[in-house]
């Protein structure tokens, strides 16, 4: 089942006293339903617009984007950002943690957004994601208080609290050693592969890219795979 | 609906984390609000007791509204005959409960160190509470004083001073020096104004024209026939002023002349006598109110830097543009009120402590008013206000945020 479907996608910005700036260009993507897709790119490549254009924070100038079917730019910026809600999860290479606020609290979060039973049984079920991250324990710590990995891990638990169909990884292990990103990975994987959600990360590191199935560079707005341009 | 009932509890659980973690900046915005507010509602409502003061000082002196004064006179200034009837009958006919005849005279009183004229007022019971007449000790004229043998003399602090302070239990005497020695006996004693440095005191209106008849001889006279006051609800006055010259002026004929006219404070105004007060005091909390606001607007752009990543990622996780707008502003809101109920009761203790009303009033209210609660409304108005608009910026700036920009900030 297609989860999101781009075709020939562009992104271009106006400069001020400039000609526009083609960050994006023709862009094609489909990714199913329980997808692994890998995105690699040196920096300005424009990986950071593309995952704004799928985590829909932004709009394509060009081109069509459907998510689940219906096409993006379509959509009011409410509905946008309640389906960003429902159905993306980010993970951060920064982790991003509400500081000051509980491993718990951090979790709820997401559900703040939700409606009906998410919304009011927001804490048993942020418990019970971190039971499944294997912090069961840390229920009550701090960010400050959470080694790297921990709380990378309570990120994971964050970006999928809501039961996201896509899972949207920047860097997920950038900001961890070798191992801890390794046993992170192996977690988004897991966490991925029972909630069935597809999962797309773009990474500098080729390990990490290998995990994939699908296995995408972006060069110059362009993306391609194995070296091959896909459009 | 549900989505409304959702967003809505989520947004104060939201502003609720933002304070409780947050909570220095929000206690320092808390205090700069807290103090404004407490300044604009103290304000206010130190200005309806300074009112309260100026309004009292001009019913001690002129009366209260409406006062009507009433003077009748023959054409060669004697005193018109049948006066007194007349009066009673006006009294009677138009159901004027608050009236009083007035006769200022200097009466010679006997003390130990001599014999001294003394400003005397002769007035009817009803005068004390025409004109706001307080008294520090005894009690003001009644009508039982009427039947006393030795009349009843209320004087000021000076006079008493001058007896020797007694204790009016002991029914204290004076001794008033006219064509018949007369002794009084002092009922009371009314503090003396700022200005005044000798002794003065009121008679009743009868008592003194026992003792010292009223001259009629305009030649002679340093004191003149009785004048006459009556206090009628403001909005009959003006027929009552009509009503009163016509009977008067039928009742002693062409030959006398009768003058009726209101002398209070207010009928000197034709807007509100205590606008320019009242403007001068609203100016005030209103600077007061603009610092707090300045205060607020400052700390929550100071920290709004530190907040764009927070707010990047809510909008991540689906935080739409609007809920983060209505939460941030919910959060200032939520805080600028608090600090505004802190304020305004502070404020109520302020005003209502005993030491601040007796040094605003400087002694010159008798009715101290409640606290406004127009005061109070002000205040928790102010403070919301004062939320939202120093909420609005940051929101505003919250909602423009880009999201993976905020979030790599």
């Amino acid at each position: 089942m297609t989860l999101l479907h781009l075709e020939g996608v562009t992104r271009t910005v106006q400069l001020i006293d400039a000609p526009p700036l083609t960050i994006l260009s023709g862009v094609d993507l489909t990714v199913n339903v329980g997808d692994r897709v890998s995105i690699v790119g040196r920096s300005g490549s424009g990986k950071t617009t593309l995952l704004n254009l799928l985590g829909l924070l932004d709009n394509p100038t060009s081109g069509i984007m459907l998510f689940e079917d219906q096409p993006v730019q379509e959509l009011s910026s409410g509905a946008r950002d309640r389906l960003r809600g429902r159905e993306v999860g980010f993970i951060f290479q920064q982790f991003n943690l509400l500081q000051g606020r509980t491993a718990l609290e951090n979790v709820m979060t997401p559900l703040l957004y939700a409606e009906g039973r998410q919304f009011w049984q927001r804490s048993r079920i942020a418990s019970e994601m971190l039971e499944r991250v294997g912090l069961g324990d840390r229920l009550g710590s701090l960010p400050d208080r959470l080694s790297g990995g921990e709380q990378q891990r309570v990120a994971i638990a964050r970006s999928l609290v809501r039961g996201p169909r896509l899972i949207l990884a920047d860097e997920p292990t950038g900001a961890l050693d070798l191992e801890t990103g390794e046993t992170v990975m192996d977690l988004i994987d897991q966490v991925a592969t029972e909630s069935g959600a597809a999962l797309v990360t773009i990474t500098h590191d080729p390990a990490i890219a290998a995990r994939a199935t699908t296995h995408l560079r972006l060069d110059h707005g362009v993306l391609q795979v194995s070296g091959t341009v896909l459009a | 609906m549900k989505r409304v009932v959702t967003n809505l509890v989520g947004s104060v659980i939201e502003a609720w984390q933002e304070l409780r973690i947050h909570k220095t900046r929000v206690m320092l915005s808390l205090i700069g609000v807290a103090v404004a507010v407490c300044a604009i509602t103290t304000v206010v409502g130190l200005g309806a007791v300074a009112q309260q003061a100026t309004v009292e000082s001009s019913e001690r002196s002129g009366g209260r509204a409406a006062s009507l004064f009433l003077s009748a006179s023959m054409n060669d200034g004697s005193t018109p005959p049948g006066m007194p009837e007349i009066w009673r009958t006006a009294l009677d006919r138009y159901q004027i409960d608050y009236a009083s005849r007035v006769v200022h005279t200097s009466q010679t009183v006997q003390f130990s160190d001599g014999a001294v004229p003394v400003q005397t007022v002769g007035v009817d019971a009803p005068y004390g509470t025409m004109h706001r007449i307080t008294v520090e000790e005894g009690a003001w004229f009644t009508d039982n004083d009427q039947a006393r043998l030795a009349p009843a003399v209320l004087v000021n602090s000076i006079f008493y001073d001058r007896l020797g302070r007694p204790d009016l239990d002991t029914h204290p005497t004076t001794t008033l020096i006219g064509d018949r020695t007369t002794t009084a006996v002092v009922t009371g004693v009314y503090p003396a104004l700022s200005w005044e440095t000798e002794p003065a005191m009121y008679m009743l209106a009868d008592a003194l024209t026992a003792i010292t008849p009223v001259v009629s001889d305009p030649n002679l006279q340093q004191f003149g026939p009785p004048s006459y006051e009556l206090w009628v609800p403001v909005d009959v006055s003006e027929q009552l002023v009509i009503a009163l010259q016509r009977d008067v002026q039928g009742a002693l004929g062409r030959e006398a002349s009768v003058s009726v006219n209101r002398q209070d404070y207010a009928a000197f105004q034709d807007s509100d006598p205590f606008l320019s007060l009242k403007l001068t005091v609203g100016a005030i909390a209103g600077l007061v109110l603009l610092l707090g606001a300045l205060g607020l607007v400052n700390i929550a752009l100071v920290t709004l830097k530190q907040r764009i990543r927070e707010i990047g990622i809510r909008r991540s996780f689906g935080a739409t543009a609007s809920r983060v707008f209505f939460a941030v502003m919910m959060e200032s809101v939520v805080a600028t009120v608090v600090a505004g109920i802190v304020g305004v009761i502070a404020a109520v203790l302020i005003v209502k402590s005993p030491f601040v009303e007796d040094f605003i009033s400087q002694g010159q209210v008798t009715d101290f008013p409640p606290f406004p609660v127009e005061a109070a409304v002000l205040g928790l108005v102010c403070a919301t206000a004062v939320g939202a608009l120093a909420g609005l910026i940051p929101a505003l700036v919250a909602v423009r945020v880009k999201v993976i920009d905020a979030i790599r900030y």
